[in-house]
């Protein structure tokens, strides 16, 4: 246990957590947008695979990592406004439709790389920005400081959510939306508009989490995201559709992974246990899930299309 | 005649190279992932495209959901594909079941050792300890640190033997291994991590098998790590891949197309190892290997051939 606690293993988990949990936190927090306006988006994980795609192509095309991620965010928005259409304007169910979303991005995803890439390559990652005198700190500096600017963007994120969902009138058209559409459209809010625009938001969100998280990786290949949309969504709940809260069970979540596998590779987690630990991250986010779920609810009109005059 | 029989059996048990697939052969391959990923799949589609005699080759690959392998596998024995490859353990089950509605196809499924009894079931596995070993025992030579870290994926099958092999190369030479499973043959994340901590405990070489190690050798590439790659011929992915383990699955192909062309459907089971030349270790010519740590690699490849080393 002694070898954990040195500078560059400590440094190397937290940093690695943080890595970890910021195309969570960027797709969480579009989800948790469009939760609080009454629309719930299965199809995350799709959106962020072909934002995945969008990111790393242009990249391998162009060379340029901040292309890259403004094409996974058009890749979002496009998808989340089909995704709204879908839901919104047509009022299909929002569960099936998602799961359509979902299972188009990965099919879809995989076709293209096939198509247009093949053999794997390795595309340029986000550089490293030191703050100044913040990198400077010992071991802080380093573990928090030294990252890209997705990160520092992805965390910039949470505040700049908290005032726009819970000081500005856009946040409160938001909430009255989410919680009783039919006393919002009486006071002259557009439902409609204001779901479509927490769905551009979650679409752009997610489609910038998978271009991060595959540049960040360096590689494109099938279903990459493993189900980090689907983690995404249960963080939301788990956040109790607070930003603030996505952000911690995104951090906890990346922590637990990273510690998990560092403890792992210095074999203080022994052959024996390693399946066990290797369900820590799920099983802990759902124990916290169960103690939210208890204490907090969702926003009363998620999942429920609206119709005028019902 | 007698002399010329044992001949013809052994160049048949050794997969002879001239061994041809007969006029209008069709291959059906059905794979978990990409036909050109660099691993576990491009090794059985480069295998079949290396076969003589020109047979028809159909593919489908990214079916890690066993119900869609078992639909691919289903649609090949119905549109009369001679030979449906099943390549991925876990479409066993699958392969089971097919196989008895389609008794005139003939499935070969890998890597695995069971063909359920059925007459019409081929098995095939590789010895992957015996190439991780020899890699093994070169990274052990290599490392500065002594520092040796491997990413695997699921601690079954293929992998653990790969794993195991390499590791017991690596301790014969001193070095200090450390084995991740990361508990995902897809999680690309997760082997990115791995690599990371094993880049923080001061590991200087590095190898790892399965469709996810992508995300260890991004590491690699990124901390100036050494890797050792397998499955297939790795080297593309950067100067700092030495050698890969490559399977060469034809020899396990062209001894089941012998069978064929001999009136056997099946009911055997087929190795790719170092002996047989379905296991052959790749050099990337990017990569300046000094010849005394190629020769203690060419002196393990011998001594597991003429059993004098044990890769356990």
């Amino acid at each position: 246990m002694s070898e954990f606690f040195t500078e560059a293993v400590l440094i190397a988990t937290i940093a690695s957590g943080i890595r970890f949990a910021v195309p969570l936190l960027l797709a969480g927090l579009g989800e948790a947008y469009g939760q609080r306006s009454g629309v719930l988006n299965l199809g995350v994980d799709g959106v962020m695979l072909l934002g995945a795609f969008g990111g790393y192509y242009t990249v391998l095309k162009v060379g340029n990592v901040w292309i890259g991620l403004l094409a996974g965010l058009g890749v979002g928005l496009i998808l989340g406004l089909i995704s709204a259409f879908i839901t919104v304007t047509l009022k299909a169910d929002q569960g099936i439709s998602g799961i359509g979303v979902f299972l188009f991005g990965l099919g879809m995803s995989d076709l293209l790389f096939q198509r247009l890439v093949g053999t794997p390559r390795f595309i340029d990652t986000f550089p490293r920005i030191e703050i100044p005198l913040l990198g400077d700190i010992p071991w802080i500096g380093e573990m928090l400081f030294r990252q890209n600017l997705v990160v520092y963007l992805a965390f910039l994120a949470i505040p700049v959510s908290m005032v726009v969902i819970n000081r500005t009138t856009f946040g409160m058209k938001i909430r009255a939306v989410g919680e009783n559409p039919e006393a919002a459209d009486s006071l002259g809010v557009s439902v409609a508009k204001v779901r479509y625009a927490t769905m551009l938001i979650g679409g752009t969100l997610a489609g910038v989490a998978g271009a991060a998280l595959a540049i960040d990786l360096g590689i494109f290949q099938q279903n990459i995201t493993n189900a980090q949309g689907f983690i995404a969504i249960a963080l939301v709940y788990f956040g109790a559709w607070r930003p603030l809260g996505v952000m911690l069970g995104a951090l906890l979540y990346g922590f637990v992974n990273s510690l998990v596998i560092q403890w792992k590779t210095l074999g203080i987690i022994t052959d024996s246990w390693s399946d066990f630990a290797a369900m820590a991250p799920a099983i802990i986010t759902i124990l916290a899930l169960v103690v939210v779920a208890t204490r907090f609810r969702a926003p009363s009109a998620l999942t429920k299309p609206f119709e005028r005059g019902e | 005649m007698a002399v010329f029989a044992v001949v013809a059996v052994i160049a048949a048990a050794c997969g002879s190279d001239s061994e041809s697939a007969p006029e209008g052969f069709r291959i059906g391959i059905v794979a978990p992932s990409a036909s050109n990923d660099l691993a576990f799949t491009q090794s059985i589609v480069d295998a079949a495209n290396a076969l003589a005699g020109d047979p028809e080759i159909l593919i489908t690959d990214g079916t890690f959901v066993v119900e869609d392998a078992a639909t691919a596998i289903r649609g090949y024995a119905a549109d009369g594909v001679d030979l449906v490859i099943a390549h991925g353990s876990q479409y066993g089950g699958s392969v089971e079941q097919i196989a008895q509605d389609f008794p005139d196809t003939i499935f070969a499924w890998g890597t695995a050792a069971d063909t359920f009894g059925l007459p019409n079931v081929y098995a095939y596995e590789a010895a992957s300890d015996e190439g991780g070993y020899v890699m093994g025992v070169m990274a052990a030579a290599l490392s500065e640190t002594g520092n040796i870290g491997i990413v695997g994926p699921i601690e079954v099958g293929d992998a653990k033997l790969y794993v195991d092999g390499f590791k017991a190369g690596a301790e014969s030479g001193g070095a200090n291994v450390s084995v991740v499973y990361t508990g995902s043959f897809s999680d690309v994340a997760l082997a990115k991590t791995s690599a990371e901590a094993f880049a923080s405990q001061n590991v200087d070489v590095m190898s790892g098998t399965a469709q996810m190690v992508v995300g260890a050798v991004g590491v690699a590439v990124t901390e100036d790590i050494l890797w050792f790659g397998t499955q297939s011929n790795q080297s593309e992915l950067g100067d700092i891949v030495v050698a890969s383990q490559v399977y060469k699955w034809e020899v396990v192909l062209e001894q089941i197309l012998a069978d064929i062309n001999d009136g056997v459907k099946g009911g055997r089971v087929y190795e790719v190892n170092l002996e047989n030349g379905g296991e052959v270790i790749e050099f990337n010519d990017d990569f300046d290997l000094p010849g005394d740590v190629k020769s203690l690699g060419e002196d393990a490849i011998d001594g597991i051939k003429d059993g004098s080393i044990s890769t356990s």
